[in-house]
């Protein structure tokens, strides 16, 4: 039995299930050098071209930044720098369209090239070994380094890995059809690829390094080869041209025959998997401490006249690539971004390129023809032999019609990698990647809903406990003050004795609000549709408000004492009930008052009662609406007892409470004096003016309503 | 005599199944989580209140004792169909009285508004409100329900239901909504 | 201008559900042709009353279904369905069998269960097995080769006696089922069956004149045909190897078990291979996409339990041949079959397939 390395060693090489051989059409583009493209007019740079978090932009409008200036930086573990990828302007921060499939937009960053081409100051580490695996990762985070094969994954956080890596293997295998970055790059940047290589043996600890390339390759095997040399040890390993080789589990699989386990990653099975382009970013961004501001891009299709890689500055829009390369659009052009099995459809040539573009395709429709309509699946089959997962897409696609998701997650749908195989057999034409993309990702909403319904129960549930305990702990505090109350004088006027308790003591400051709490819903559970009941109600409460201020004027410290803060949020329940005793008042004196009254009174301190408040709010607000013409000439006098307490923000809060019932009072001088004050803020004045503005704010929500009344 | 027989064999054969029947039944029993438990798991826990219930709890305790299940406007037709299917009833259209089925929003306060009054913070059932007595009060948008509860109590009017934004992350591969460019 | 959106992958090979039944069609020919200088005219006379039948009954069903016709009766699924049909039944049956037996299949077998992809069965053998049952007399009148019956029939006694029950001539089909002998003939496996209900030895029945030098005259050539059109759809990756190669490793082993065990009462594995509807049932029929199992372990399971049912049924079932009911009992396992054989899937320990 020959041991792996052996193996490897003579390229016995594993297979994998499946796979498909279509025509590569690498032919188009491998025999011609990386072309140079000049300077676009204008560079999008989208500050997210990873996987991961955005860092904070460092930069604004107008700023000049020179090449290679980071635009933002990587403070957190999972971000990753974006940077100039020439000197120029910073036009506009602004979103733009995505290199996405979704063509959604995102934040870009957009550089005006000033022509300069003038990079920012450099710090080249040639003796690149000698430097720490901490500081060679920080150097790639803030250089901006992501994997460069499709998915951008951060290679910071990849090389940081701690388990203990057997074998690093480097993904130039570029199984996708037409594609040709990564073999260009390889004929003409050997040397540079093989000192990445060494940088990332050096962070993973690797013991064994193995190169995967396809023999359909052989100039890039003979430079890669060369590169290497002998004493180095590296393994350059050729492999049948078979799709999809390329991903990431395949390859594992074919090298070593090991299997990446469900769920897992690579370094699990002591494996990491860099793409050769990501080796080359790497020793620019250590060596010569360039960020990763451009790549390869293959630009090819029978529609592009002159098919060629180009070096492409990130940010670069695809229609500014596309002049160069003599693209003559067909009827009904298609412009993918990426290979023809995996790339998605760009809805626009305005795209930018970003770290993951490594291939912009304009089929004719000869060549790639465009999709025909769906027949019925035959079961045949091809698309399970295919298959480089061993799932069986005929009965997935089967699930994923019916949106069975719980079959679907059954036939490990998750285990898919979309690399199109399947659909690529059918012999029905059914888009089958397609039906899988949506049922994933609606089985990935469908969790994550799930997931924030289970949390929003728990904190239902968490608050509702608090409130219970809450309760308790007033009704105790109640049962006390009541004692209290009993000991003291026959004084049968609850207002006053609250109010002299609040002056004793600030502890006594809640209970005190709660008596008065009930005082104040004391007249609405009285309700009788005697007239006079109700003013001498709102006689007491207007009494009532008043002795509150002074109490407030004449407490304790504000904010000194920690009772001060539960006492506030008492107060502010006590004020809730206010309104809510007002709201019923209000709907009292209209004539819809007999269901409201007979809902209050029911009331009670728990939640129930605040959701049936707020439907008698609702209902309240729609009487007041109906009926403010009664109630303006009431509501005229509370306004006058806006006093200058202004320290006291709560007092404000009520008197905003009360402006806010002043229907009649919403004029429009009024809104315009508090506009104007608004407006010459002086620093000291902020403070009146946000108040004064909520005051406008309030008169205006009144003013509206009675307009909307007025209209009715 | 042989109807006897017959009726003694039928007896006795009666009594063996029920005997065993009802070991059966004991025995194999399986424990289901309760009613109230399941149709709580499908409600979408937005705990608006929008059913008339203060929850959604207490309106899966009413549908378990008969209420309709067509209550639950954030939950809207999916949720139906969900109970009609564990109900083992039809599915109804939506109870227009308890409102419409909307997209997904979440509340927003405008900030240099927000006059610290804390009114919404008490409305919050879920406690998404961050803030204190006369500071500025924010959103925890992750755990916002979009229950709308808050919006009414504000003095000022400051709170928005606005929209969630479509995030590339989230996107359902839908490809006809993408807007195509139309170039020279 | 604008730029279209599609969804990846971008290319796609060339080979439609339409090259697939017509390469099928194309590797029916050899032994259809061969069974006809075998047997007579007949069966080409019945294959184009089965096209004519399918393609009609499917036109009105997708009428009526106001599907769109045009595609589906491109894909030559129903073409393929009546060649299979017009070459199963017997040569010289009328020809409303094969309409009944065509538009069966087509109507209820495949479109009522939904179209091409959602039939259980395979049309073709439902159909002939509704034939089977409904009509034995006819169903089982099969003549002996051309080179020993009395009367030889040309095209025209072909079609006069499909259509009229009598030839040119005025000879009736029982008529042409006799020998030069004056013997009434039927096919090698139902007088092998005969013959041991009545107490014959393999050795004694098989000095008939319809076993010939080798096996089964005239059959071991139509069978050797088929498997050469089976062996061409392998070579075109139409079909894969496991069902044709399971049905007659099953089928063959059986037939070497039963010889070893009791070679008095049963006829060769060899025997079994190239007698009635082995070839073509193993090639053509038990390889139907749409009602074979999909796995492909479970294809392995399809074709040995389809060459096991075979066995069984050719040597104590009713009815002298067997594919038919096989392929339809299958069928019926599929589902299960499929649920049973999932392969595993990338990255998951063995055992745990979920």
């Amino acid at each position: 039995m020959e041991t792996l390395l052996e193996r490897i060693q003579q390229g016995h090489f594993w297979d994998f299930p499946g796979g498909i051989h279509p025509p590569t059409r690498k032919e188009l583009t491998s025999q011609h050098p990386i072309a140079e493209v000049p300077l676009p007019p204008v560079l999008y740079v989208p500050i997210k071209q990873h996987i991961g978090t955005i860092g904070q932009i460092l930069v604004s409008k107008g700023e000049h930044v020179k090449k290679g200036q980071a635009l933002t930086n990587g403070l957190n573990h999972l971000d990753v720098a974006v940077h100039a990828p020439t000197s120029g302007v910073v036009q506009e921060i602004k979103e733009h369209i995505s290199a996405h499939p979704s063509a959604l937009p995102e934040l870009c960053i957009c550089i005006q090239p000033d022509g300069l081409d003038e990079w920012r100051e450099r710090e080249p580490w040639a003796d690149y070994l000698n430097y720490s695996k901490e500081q060679l990762l920080r150097r790639l985070q803030l250089n901006g380094v992501a994997g460069l094969g499709g998915a951008g994954f951060p290679t910071h956080i990849k090389s940081a890995t701690n388990a203990e890596i057997e074998f690093l293997i480097i993904n130039a295998v570029e199984c996708e059809p037409y594609i040709t970055a990564d073999d260009l790059l390889m004929q003409e940047y050997p040397e540079a690829i093989i000192q990445g290589i060494e940088i990332l043996q050096h962070m993973t600890g690797a013991k064994h390094v193995l190169i995967g390339i396809e023999d359909d390759k052989p100039l890039a095997v003979t430079a890669i080869k060369a590169a290497v040399g002998v004493e180095r040890g590296f393994h350059v390993c050729e492999l049948p041209t078979q799709y999809p080789s390329g991903g990431e589990k395949q390859l594992v699989q074919i090298l070593t025959g090991r299997e990446v386990p469900k769920g897992g990653i690579p370094a699990d099975i002591g494996i990491v998997m860099q793409n050769v382009g990501t080796a080359y970013a790497v020793s620019r961004a250590i060596v010569a401490d360039q960020p990763l501001i451009h790549r390869v891009v293959t630009m090819t299709g029978e529609s592009i006249h002159q098919p060629k890689n180009v070096w492409a500055l990130l940010g670069t829009p695809v229609s500014h690539l596309l002049d160069h390369v003599d693209f003559r659009p067909g009827l009904n052009q298609r412009l993918i971004m990426g290979g023809p099995m995996m790339g998605f459809t760009l809805p626009s040539p305005d795209v930018p390129i970003t770290k993951i573009s490594n291939c912009i395709l304009a089929p004719s429709n000869q060549e790639l023809p465009p999709e025909s309509p769906e027949m019925p699946c035959i079961r045949c089959g091809e698309c399970a032999i295919v298959c480089p997962a061993t799932l069986l897409p005929q009965q997935l696609q089967w699930y994923a019609k019916a949106k069975d998701y719980e079959k679907l997650e059954s036939y490990n749908l998750a285990d898919c990698i979309e690399c199109g195989a399947c659909s690529y057999v059918c012999p029905s034409d059914i888009p089958l990647v397609q039906y899988y993309r949506v049922a994933k990702a609606e089985i990935k909403t469908q969790q994550q809903e799930k997931q924030k319904a289970e949390q929003a129960k728990l904190r239902f549930e968490a608050r509702k406990a608090r409130l219970e305990r809450d309760k308790q702990e007033r009704l105790e505090k109640q049962r006390k003050a009541s004692e209290a109350r009993q000991s003291t004088s026959e004084d049968s006027n609850k207002i006053e004795a609250a109010i002299s308790r609040v002056k004793e003591s600030a502890t006594d400051k809640v209970a005190a609000a709660i008596a008065r709490a009930k005082a104040k819903r004391q007249p609405t559970e009285d309700e009788s549709p005697d007239n006079s009941e109700v003013i001498a109600a709102r006689e007491a409460r207007k009494q009532q408000a008043r002795d509150y201020k002074e109490s407030k004027q004449t407490g304790t410290e504000p904010e000194s004492s920690p009772t001060d803060k539960k006492a506030a949020v008492a107060a502010a329940i006590a004020r809730a009930k206010a309104k809510k005793a007002k709201l019923a008042e209000q709907s009292e004196a209209t004539e819809q008052s007999k269901d409201n009254s007979s809902e209050n009174a029911s009331e009670q301190d728990d939640r129930k009662a605040k959701i049936a408040a707020a439907i008698a709010r609702a209902k309240a607000k729609k009487a007041q609406q109906e009926d403010a013409e009664s109630l303006g000439e009431e509501n005229v006098e509370p306004k006058s007892n806006a006093t200058d307490d202004k320290k006291a923000k709560v007092a404000a809060a009520i008197e905003r409470a009360k402006t806010k019932k002043a229907a009649k009072e919403a004029e429009a001088n009024a809104q315009g004096e508090a506009e104007t004050q608004a407006s010459d803020l002086s620093p000291e004045e902020e403070r009146k003016a946000k108040i004064a503005a909520a005051v406008a704010r309030a008169k205006a929500k009144k003013a509206q309503k009675d307009n909307d009344q007025g209209k009715n | 005599m042989t109807i006897i027989y017959a009726l003694i064999a039928l007896g006795v054969l009666a009594l063996v199944f029920g005997a065993v029947l009802g070991f059966a039944a004991v025995r194999f029993k399986v424990e289901a989580d309760p009613l109230v438990e399941q149709i709580d798991a499908i409600l979408p826990q937005t705990q608006c209140g929008q059913c008339g219930y203060p929850g959604c709890r207490p309106y899966a305790e009413a549908i378990a004792n008969g209420d309709e299940i067509n209550k639950c406007p954030p939950g809207g037709e999916s949720t139906i169909k969900e109970l009609a299917n564990l109900m083992g009833v039809e599915p109804k259209p939506l109870d227009d009285a308890h409102g419409q089925e909307d997209v997904k929003k979440v509340a927003y306060i405008r900030e240099d508004e927000c006059i610290g009054c804390t009114k919404c913070i008490h409305a919050c059932p879920v406690d998404a409100i961050v803030g204190a007595t006369r500071q500025m009060h924010t959103i925890i948008i992750d755990e916002c329900t979009g229950c709308d509860l808050c919006v009414d109590p504000c003095p000022v009017d400051c709170i928005d239901m606005v929209p969630l934004k479509p995030k590339a992350e989230s996107w359902k591969w839908d490809l006809e909504s993408i807007p195509v460019k139309v170039v020279e | 201008m604008t730029f279209k959106i599609a969804s990846s992958p971008h290319l796609h090979i060339r080979r439609s559900t339409h090259d697939i039944m017509q390469l099928v069609i194309l590797a029916c020919i050899p032994g259809i042709l061969v069974q006809a200088f075998f047997f007579g005219w007949g069966n080409l006379v019945h294959i184009a009353i089965a096209i004519v039948t399918a393609l009609m009954a499917e036109a009105l069903i997708l009428h009526l279904r106001s599907r769109p016709i045009k595609p589906v009766l491109m894909d030559f699924s129903a073409l393929l369905t009546a060649v299979l049909i017009g070459t199963s039944v017997p040569t010289f049956a009328p020809w409303w069998i094969t309409v009944i037996g065509t538009g069966f299949a087509i109507l209820v077998v495949k479109q009522l269960y939904g179209g091409l992809g959602f039939n259980l069965f395979n049309p073709a053998m439902a159909g002939y097995v509704l034939l089977l049952i409904s009509f034995p007399v006819e169903m089982t009148a099969w003549l002996p080769p051309q080179s020993i019956v009395h009367h030889q029939v040309n095209i025209g006694d072909a079609f006069a006696a499909i259509f009229t029950g009598y030839t040119l001539d005025g000879y009736s089909v029982a008529q042409l089922r006799t020998t030069i002998d004056g013997m009434t003939m039927a096919t090698p496996l139902d007088t092998l069956k005969t013959g041991f209900t009545l107490g014959l030895t393999s050795d004694e029945i098989t000095t008939n004149p319809v076993f010939g030098s080798w096996y089964a005259l005239g059959w071991e050539w139509v069978n050797l045909a088929y498997l050469a059109g089976g062996l061409f759809l392998l070579k075109m990756n139409v079909i894969r190897w496991q069902i044709p190669i399971a049905t007659l490793g099953s089928l063959f082993l059986m037939g070497l078990l039963g010889y070893m065990i009791l070679p008095d009462s049963s006829a060769g594995p060899l025997f079994h291979m190239l007698t009635g509807a082995t070839m073509l049932g193993a090639f053509f029929i038990a390889t139907d996409p749409v009602s074979a199992s999909t796995t492909n372990l479970g294809r392995l399971i399809y074709g040995a339990f389809i060459g096991l049912m075979v066995f069984v049924i050719r040597t104590w079932g009713g009815y002298p041949d067997a594919f038919a009911f096989a392929v339809l009992l299958a069928n019926m396992c599929v589902p299960l079959i499929d649920y049973y054989t999932r392969p595993r899937t990338y990255g998951y320990s063995q055992g745990s397939s979920s």
